[in-house]
């Protein structure tokens, strides 16, 4: 169990990536540059705390995991 | 080893654990409410204290500024966890009380935006985000005070008592804003009955203060305190230190973010779908709200008692696993019952009448009100305005008619609706009574308030509270899309959250509870 905590650490990286491409370049920057108020204000909130809170915890939590630091023993 | 206690200990115990759950819930639920009549009157306080001219971009700015509100959660939490963890836990939750009490009360105070301008809104705004920040140093408090408290064998029995004020402190605001609505004409509520909410939160915050003055410090903060043993720097201690800080962040991606989403899925977006995509009258919709929570809330302790007996993952892993597979199937029989579609008119069903009158916010304007009011044969009723701006100068730039739909369902698809947001609640109280004794649990006495607090915020206050508005943006962008089933696609945030948060939870929570003794 303790191997499979660490090997889905990758798992947790990827999607720490993947998540800040979608929440960069799908929904923050064609919100905030669509001109639109509405589009605007969600941009902004993605952009500038749901991404890092969500890419930097993730892209943490999964180096840990990597680590072991989630072991059993620990 | 866990520890024998006589009977007469044991009654003496439950007598001190009811007398601090009293004390903690009260003030809990007081802010949960404060909190929560602005949500509640979320539509209202659009029209009032936003321009007008777009009615979505003043429904989304309110939300925004709903959003506000949660987004500043995290930052109450690190600020007042650290006092909590510093100087002690009951003289900080009477500050979040009294600021949140005071912020409530002056947001009722605030001229309308026609009075005062742009003035109205950053007032708004600036009382919101205090509101925020109080609730931020709340939660935390309330919870690490009663778990310190509690025997080891009933911590998640006596702390879910606690986790029953976020839902009946909304029960109350819709309570009380239903009652205000009745008591008052539709024309004084608009006028000026929308702030007796917001009034009324002062008096209970007077009581609550006098009931929290008189309370004791936590046992074992006390002791922690008398001993020497409490932190200098807790928000060094909690997120400086690799040991601490991988808690942390487990506490987030592994419980706290699954239970905000599933959390303001069964409660808000669940209002919000029925009021804003289904179109149900506001009324019958905070009726039937209020049913569906009322009828749930016993649940947040029964699955608090059984987190004691199985253990707090497999009952939060569980609630998060049904909620993730049950919710489009859920939403999509909730659309049907107000599909008009497959509905069918009674005979002479619709009555349909026109009315002008003076505009008054512009001299020599009219306003020609086109209603329709349509029966079904299963006694769905349609009421349909059309409101077209006639305006004095023809040169005039043309004002797009206002059309507004609002639908009264049926009693026997009312209590199916129940019966669907009732099941949701189900859910959030397999995630969320289980959930304050499984945060205490997992961080050390000197640094508990600060450490549970942010992971508990950043979950509910920043991916559970902005999920009407992430939501709603999908619905209304599938929906522009030609999307058949756009009114689901709202859900997918919900679902993708919660399952990762399962598949976190899953493999890398021990499942083992611990003392809250260091």
């Amino acid at each position: 169990m303790n191997a499979i905590r660490k090997a889905f650490g990758i798992v947790w990286i990827l999607l720490a990536l993947a998540a800040g491409y979608f929440c960069i370049f799908q929904f923050g920057l064609p919100k905030i540059s669509s001109g639109s108020q509405d589009d605007l204000v969600f941009g902004i909130i993605i952009l500038s705390l749901l991404t890092p809170i969500i890419v930097g915890g993730l892209l943490i939590f999964g180096y840990y995991a990597l680590q072991g630091e989630y072991s059993l023993e620990k | 080893m866990s520890q024998q206690y006589s009977k007469a200990e044991t009654r003496q115990q439950n007598k001190t654990i009811w007398s601090v759950i009293t004390a903690s819930s009260l003030g809990t639920l007081i802010e949960w409410y404060d909190f929560y009549i602005f949500g509640s009157l979320a539509v209202v306080l659009a029209d009032k204290f936003f321009p007008s001219a777009n009615p979505t971009a003043a429904f989304l700015s309110t939300l925004a500024t709903f959003a506000a509100g949660f987004v500043v959660r995290p930052f109450g939490a690190l600020f007042f966890g650290r006092l909590g963890d510093i100087i002690g836990r009951k003289y900080t939750f009477l500050v979040t009380l009294l600021i949140m009490g005071g912020a409530t009360f002056l947001i009722g105070c605030i001229p309308s935006y026609e009075t005062i301008g742009f003035l109205a809104p950053v007032l708004v705004l600036l009382l919101r985000l205090l509101q925020g920040l109080a609730l931020g140093g709340e939660y935390g408090g309330a919870a690490t005070y009663v778990a310190e408290y509690a025997q080891p064998n009933r911590r998640g029995y006596w702390t879910s008592w606690i986790q029953t004020t976020a839902t009946i402190g909304l029960f109350v605001s819709l309570i009380v804003i239903l009652i205000t609505k009745k008591t008052l004409s539709a024309e004084a509520f608009d006028s000026w009955g929308w702030r007796v909410p917001f009034w009324i939160s002062i008096l209970m915050v007077g009581v609550s203060y006098i009931i929290r003055k008189n309370m004791k410090e936590s046992p074992l903060f006390a002791k922690a305190k008398e001993e020497g043993k409490t932190s200098k720097n807790p928000l060094k201690e909690s997120f400086g230190n690799r040991f601490n800080f991988k808690f942390v962040l487990l506490a987030l991606f592994g419980a706290a973010m699954g239970q905000g989403v599933v959390w303001y899925t069964g409660q808000f977006y669940a209002m919000s779908f029925l009021q804003k995509v289904m179109n149900i009258n506001s009324a019958q919709v905070d009726s039937l709200m209020a049913i569906a929570l009322l009828m749930g809330t016993p649940l947040f302790v029964l699955f608090g008692a059984l987190s004691d007996r199985y253990g707090r993952k497999i009952i939060m892993m569980m609630g998060m696993a049904i909620a993730i597979v049950s919710y489009r199937p859920i939403y999509s029989k909730m659309f049907a019952t107000t599909d008009l579609a497959q509905k069918t008119l009674t005979e002479n069903g619709m009555t349909q009448k026109v009315t002008t009158k003076a505009d008054p916010k512009h001299d020599g304007d009219q306003l020609t009100t086109y209603s329709s009011i349509s029966t079904y044969t299963d006694g769905t009723e349609l009421k349909k305005d059309s409101v077209v701006h006639i305006q004095a100068d023809p040169a005039a730039k043309p004002i797009a008619a206002k059309v507004t739909k609002s639908i009264t369902v049926n009693d026997s698809d009312k209590w199916t609706l129940i019966f669907l947001v009732f099941i949701q609640v189900v859910f959030v109280t397999m995630v969320y009574g289980p959930i304050a004794a499984f945060l205490v649990e997992m961080f050390p006495i000197r640094i508990r308030y600060t450490s549970m607090s942010l992971p508990y915020h950043i979950g509910n206050g920043v991916f559970g509270g902005l999920l009407p508005f992430v939501a709603t943006y999908f619905v209304s962008s599938a929906q522009k899309a030609g999307n058949p089933e756009w009114y689901l696609q709202g859900l997918w945030y919900p679902i993708i959250i919660a399952a990762i948060c399962l598949v976190i939870g899953v493999l890398y929570i021990n499942g083992k509870d611990k003392s809250v003794k260091d």
